[in-house]
Formats: C-alpha cells, structure tokens, sequence
C-alpha cells in the first residue's frame, strides 16, 4: 500500500514539485518578506525654525539607524501630502519658536506626525523617535548643567540595562522562521492527503481498493505513511534552510524536534484525510484543509501574532488550536535550548490530539464505506 | 453576440444556484476570515505580564515600579526573591519581561551617582520585545527626568523651573489609538476578493476541461473571446458581492471608519476584479487538471498575499523582494483600501495605483486571452 503511494508521488511531476518546491518557496518568501522589523522606516522633516538647535535634532536622526531622512519639506501641505501618499511613515515638524522657548521657557518641544494606518510600524516608529529625542534633550540637559556649575547634576539618574534572552539582537526573522515550518508543514500535509485521497474518491480508484481485502484501518495508514515520509524530510529541509541560509539558531534537541514534528503530521494528515474522506472532490477538500489548517496555523497559533494580546474568548479557542503548542515548541527548541523533558506539556497536548484525531479518522472511512 | 454571452452568464448562475457547497464556499470562508483576522490579528503591546526582582526594597525602587504599571503597559505578575526562579519562568515563556533592582539603587540615587534597572527580556518574539523596550525607555527616561528635578529643587529651587526641557508630541494620524483592527480589517477585503476570485476562474475553467465539457461548449457557435466574457463576468458580480458583504461586515461589525470616497473605491475594486479574473483565467490556460490549477494558484496567491503589505511593511523587506511587489496586483489594492478607508484621500493621491492596476490588467488580459486561444486549439 505505501510503496504503491510513493510510486504514484514520485511519477506524478505535479505532486514532487508540491514536495519539493513548495517549502522552498514558502521558506524562501516568509524568510524574506515576512520581517516585522522597522529599520529604514522613511522620514519627511519641516524645521520651520532652521536654527543650530534644530539642525542639531535633525542630524540626531539622520543619524539614527531606525530612520531614513529622505526629504525636508518646506511646508505643511507638502508633508501631509507625503503621509498621504505613503511617501514616508513619520513626519518630524520643527515649530518656528522652538530654540526661542527652550531659551525664555526651558520647554519646547517638536511634533512626530505618524502614519497610523500600519499600527505597529506606527509603534516601532514612535519609540525611535522618543529614543532619538529622549537622547538628544539629555545632552541639551547636560550642556545647560555645565554652564551652570551644577556638575554633580550631570548624571542621568537611572540607566538601564538590557539583557536579551533567546534572540539577543531582536531580530523578526528569529522569531518568523522557526515559526514557518509549522505553516509549511500544515499546508503540505493538508494538501497533499486531501488532494490525493480525493483524487481516488474522484476517479473511482478508491473503490476499487476498497473492494480488496484491505481493511479501512490499513488502506489509512498505508495511504499516510508515505506522506508522513515526506512530511519529515520536508521539516528537514526546512530546518535546514533556516539554520544554513538565514542564520537562525538551533538550540534545542533534534530529538524534541522530530518527535514534535511528527505528532504534528499525524494531526495533519489525519485532518486531512478525514477532510477527503467527508467531501470527496479535490476542489472542495483543498479549500477546506486550508481553511482548517493553514488559517488557524498563521493566524492562531502564535506563528506571528501573540497570543496573548488576543481578546479572551480567541485566547480560549487558541487552546484547541493544535498548532499553538508546534508553534510555541519550535521556537523554544530553535531559540532557547529546549529539549523534550521541557516541551512536556506541548508534547502531551499533540498526543491528545494525535489520538483523538487517529480515532475519528479510522470511523470516518468506515461510515463512508457503507 | 449578446445573447450567446448573456445564455452563457444564465448558464453559470443556474450552475452555482444548484451547487450548494459553492454557495456555502462563496459565503462562509469570508466571513470566518473577517472574524479570525479582525479578533486574532494584533500586534498590540498591552498588559504585559512582567516579574519584578526588587532587592532595594526602598521608596525609590517602590517609585520606579509605579511608573511601570501607571502606564497600562506593564502588570506585575510575579514578585520574584531569587533570579533563579526567572530562569524558568522566561524559559516556559511565562513571562517575557523581568525587572530587577540591585540593593543600594536608592543610595546611588541620593549620591547622584547613576543608579541601574536591569531588564531581562525574551527576546523570542522580537516585535512585541521591541515595544515593550520602547515602552521602558520611555519610563525610564520620565523617572530620570522626575528624579532629577526633584534633586534640583532640594538644592537650588530657582534654577528647577527652567531647566530646558524637550518633548516630543506625538500625533499619530488616521488611527489616533492604534488599532490594529483598522489596518488589518480594509486589508482583509482585499486578501479575500484575491483568494475567492482566483481560485473560482482558474478551477471553472479547468473543471469543464477535465470533465470534457470544455470541447462540447466550443463546438457551439460561441466564439473564444464570448466564452471568456461569459465565464467570467459572473465571477466578476461574485466578486464584487463579496467585496460589498465584507466591507459591510467589516464596518458595522468592527467600526472601521470610511472616510473616502465610495466611487474612488469601486473603480479600485472594479479594476482589483479585473485583474485577479486574467490572473486566474491565465491560470487555467496553464494546466490541464484541477490539481495542477491548485498547486499554480498556490505559486501566485502565497507571494501576492505575503509581499503586498497586508501585514509586513514593504519598507522592511530586501530590495529584490520590494522590486516583486510592484508586479503585485493586492499591493495597489490595499493602497487604495486603506487610503480610502482610513485617510480618506481620493484620485489625486490614488491615481499611480489606479493606473498601476489597470497596466497589470491590460498585459495579464493580452497574455491571457492569447494563452487561451493556443490552449483550445
């Protein structure tokens, strides 16, 4: 049974591209285009003012890493025009008096206009911004102490020290990538299993394998093993890419590794063959497996959004998501040094779910051979 | 002519009336992506459970953890007495912020030495570790500002009042809280229409195909260019309807604001339709079974939908990755969804975007009709 279904994969071009080409791609494009990091972010400025002091602000964040001054205005219309246009994210105005009321005052301030359509650009964006003047006010401070023979004022009274653990330059494709081989996983097993099975339904082969004397329980495992095959060696491939070709840490046990990635293909293949068994067109069950599994993968799981941000009633159902617990295990293993005796409670939740699974799949197929 | 068209649309729509699955495909799956994008989808930094280590134990220590949780940002959910009890709770992912206070903070303060908050972040999720260090900073530095005055006034009180000091205002426009439901809910309508219109041309076609219907409709006396009509101006009014339905849903449901104009999104929408029905048209000249228009539909669809900015800002990618997105029909869309939507801006600042579709229509429509030609002959 298995071998006839490796056979059929490896004649059929269309399914080894599916095998093969598939998580290079999705690896590929969500290495690359999936970067929730804000560097570069584009900057209009207005210095109304055009003294030293604001020129002074306006190199701090020329200077800044986070920003690219690509245009200084000379009006207002023009920067809304520019936000408006998705021209540049962060608008920096320089109000006319702003040396005059830091002189007479002591306070002045200047005016961030942020694109707020892209909230978390707009977020990242706002805390470089309070950064880059935050720094800036301090050497005005400490400037204006000197002069005034207050030198024991010339400290900053509190400092802070970072220590990052687990992805210690902050980096999004860190966090992204060990992430992805869920998504490549869920979307090829779905895929492959429903399509394939509901090929057999679509062309009256299954039939006649069902008229053999296998018995429902073989014709499914013989059917996925195979699958599970691939799904392995694609999760190797993957892993592979991640560590070889974008740099991201693997930390953990393989061991740990691979038994999470198999309890996860068990649930997804199971799904899918009951998705194929219940619907029996190809059209139908490829919609479905992907609203099923590739949805709540991206979406639910942790992959990119956090969890717990979510509004509770999402954060409850999140806890049937099985992804969640494959997703939260590859970052750990990836990212912190996790090995199986850590990942017990994500383990235990797939064995859950592999047998709930394994048990409504095998009755699937025997209602339907009635 | 009009009439074989005309006959042809009947036939579709009688076609889809009967097929309940499609009906259901045509109106559940949008809805259930709305909700789960709309509830699910958000980068927000709210609430964030941080484990606190303060071995000073003093009014100032005590001072420097009310900013924290004044701000809404943080909670203190543990207090922890030894920083081995953080290994494991940073390392079940717990908790992804810890602070810790060394004993003597409050004498180095009142010394005017620099005293130190030691932060221990996860930095796993990157994006939410980088808010939340924003969110620190800014703490950090009002406690500094705070603390220093305070000194200043105890000796020299005259001089307190005008030490310079400089704010930055913050004006976040279009989305004044920063909602991630707006940006993410006018993004949706534009994902969806791309995913349904897509998929329902190229498996149409391919479908009538497979079963050899195909042969039977061209021994008709329709001509190519009528069928192609036929076939998919009633995936042009699906289209359409889904857009309407989860627009509406996406307004009243989730409160996003309209602010533009309602005739400058339809063209959008319109020339949107247009050309994702070519994309999907080409599609099914380029394969014989239903599987092969999967798997290519899936080649199209998977980096139209991660390149065009739905949810990862085109700034950020590579360049090469930035040079794919303008051949990206979703990226123009969503500029034009989002423009309308929350800046509420019109044709003069949307026009490189409409022009920008309507390119892509015309060369994917040449290609298209030119493939499908060769491909019944």
């Amino acid at each position: 049974m298995s071998r006839k279904e490796f056979t059929q994969v490896r004649r059929d071009p269309y399914s080894l591209v599916v095998v093969l080409f598939l998580p290079l791609v999705q690896i590929l494009l969500l290495g690359y285009g999936a970067r929730l990091d804000a560097n570069h972010i584009p900057v209009y400025v207005l210095d109304q003012e055009g003294s030293q002091d604001s020129q002074a602000l306006l190199k701090a964040f020329q200077a800044s890493p986070y920003f690219d001054v690509i245009k200084a205005v000379d009006n207002y219309h023009a920067l809304v025009r520019a936000i408006d246009a998705d021209q540049c994210k962060l608008g920096i105005v320089i109000p006319w008096n702003f040396s005059e009321r830091l002189d007479d005052a002591g306070r002045t301030s200047v005016q961030a206009i942020v694109d707020g359509t892209d909230d978390n650009s707009a977020q990242l964006a706002e805390g470089y911004a309070q950064a880059v003047v935050a720094t800036y006010a301090n050497n005005v401070q400490l400037d204006w102490f000197a002069r005034h023979g207050l030198s024991q004022q010339a400290t900053i009274p509190l400092s802070v020290d970072y220590r990052t653990w687990f992805n210690e330059d902050l980096e999004s494709k860190n966090f992204i990538i060990p992430g992805t081989v869920a998504l490549v996983m869920a979307l090829m097993g779905a895929l492959l299993s429903s399509l394939t099975i509901a090929r057999e339904w679509e062309r009256g082969t299954m039939e006649q394998l069902i008229a053999t004397p296998v018995t429902a329980l073989e014709i499914m495992v013989g059917k996925l093993v195979p699958y599970l095959g691939i799904g392995l060696a694609d999760a190797i491939l993957c892993a592979v890419f991640a560590v070889g070709w974008f740099g991201v840490p693997f930390r953990g046990g393989l061991g740990a590794f691979f038994l999470a990635t198999t309890l996860f293909l068990i649930v997804i293949l199971g799904i899918g063959y009951m998705i194929s068994v219940a619907t029996k067109s190809q059209l139908g069950a490829s919609q479905y497996a992907l609203l099923v599994t590739l949805l709540p993968t991206s979406m639910l799981s942790g992959f990119a959004f956090p969890i717990d941000q979510m509004p509770a009633p999402i954060r409850a159902i999140t806890y049937l998501v099985y992804s969640r617990y494959y997703v939260s295990a590859l970052k750990r293993i990836f990212l912190s040094s996790a090995g199986i005796s850590d990942l017990v409670p994500e383990v235990v939740a797939m064995i859950i779910y592999a047998l709930v699974i394994g048990f409504f799949a095998t009755r699937a197929f025997h209602k339907s051979l009635q | 002519m009009f009439d074989r068209i005309w006959c042809m649309i009947v036939k579709e729509f009688l076609q889809l009336r009967r097929d309940k699955y499609a009906r259901f495909r045509l109106l559940v799956p949008p809805i259930i992506q709305m909700l789960v994008y709309g509830y699910a989808a958000t980068f927000d930094v709210n609430r964030v459970p941080i484990a606190v280590m303060d071995f000073d134990h003093s009014q100032e220590s005590r001072d420097l953890l009310s900013h924290f949780t004044f701000t809404g940002r943080f909670e203190v959910a543990k207090v922890l007495s030894n920083e081995q009890q953080l290994k494991s709770l940073i390392g079940r992912s717990d908790i992804p912020m810890a602070l810790k206070i060394e004993p003597g903070f409050a004498e180095l303060l009142r010394k005017g030495q620099t005293a130190h908050l030691q932060v221990i972040v996860d930095g796993t999720n990157s994006n939410t570790a980088l808010i939340a260090v924003g969110y620190v900073n800014q703490i950090a530095d009002q406690f500094s500002q705070d603390y220093a005055t305070y000194r200043l006034e105890q000796m020299t009180p005259a001089l307190a009042a005008v030490v310079p000091q400089i704010s930055l205002e913050q004006r976040p426009w279009y989305n004044p809280d920063l909602n991630s439901q707006w940006f993410f809910v006018p993004g949706v309508i534009g994902s969806i229409t791309l995913m349904m219109v897509v998929t329902l041309t190229a498996f149409a076609i391919v479908r009538e195909r497979e079963i050899g219907t195909l042969e039977q409709v061209m021994v008709t006396p329709i001509r190519p260019f009528e069928f192609i009509l036929g076939k998919t101006i009633p995936f042009f009014v699906v289209g359409l309807a889904d857009v309407i339905l989860v627009a509406v849903v996406g307004t009243l449901w989730f409160q996003v604001p309209f602010r533009g104009n309602v005739l400058v999104l339809l063209l959008g929408v319109v020339l949107f339709l247009l050309s994702t029905l070519n994309v999907g048209l080409l599609i099914s000249t380029l394969s014989s079974t239903q599987q092969q228009a999967f798997v290519l539909g899936f080649f199209f669809l998977n980096p139209a939908f991660t390149l065009s900015g739905f949810a990862f800002p085109i700034t950020s990618m590579p360049k090469a990755m930035r040079m794919i997105t303008y051949v990206d029909p979703l990226r123009y869309f969503l500029l034009i969804l989002r423009g309308t939507f929350l800046k509420g801006v019109g044709l003069d600042i949307l026009w490189p975007q409409m022009v920008a579709l309507a390119l892509l229509t015309s060369v994917l429509m040449l290609i298209s009709v030119a493939r499908f030609h060769k491909s019944i002959d």
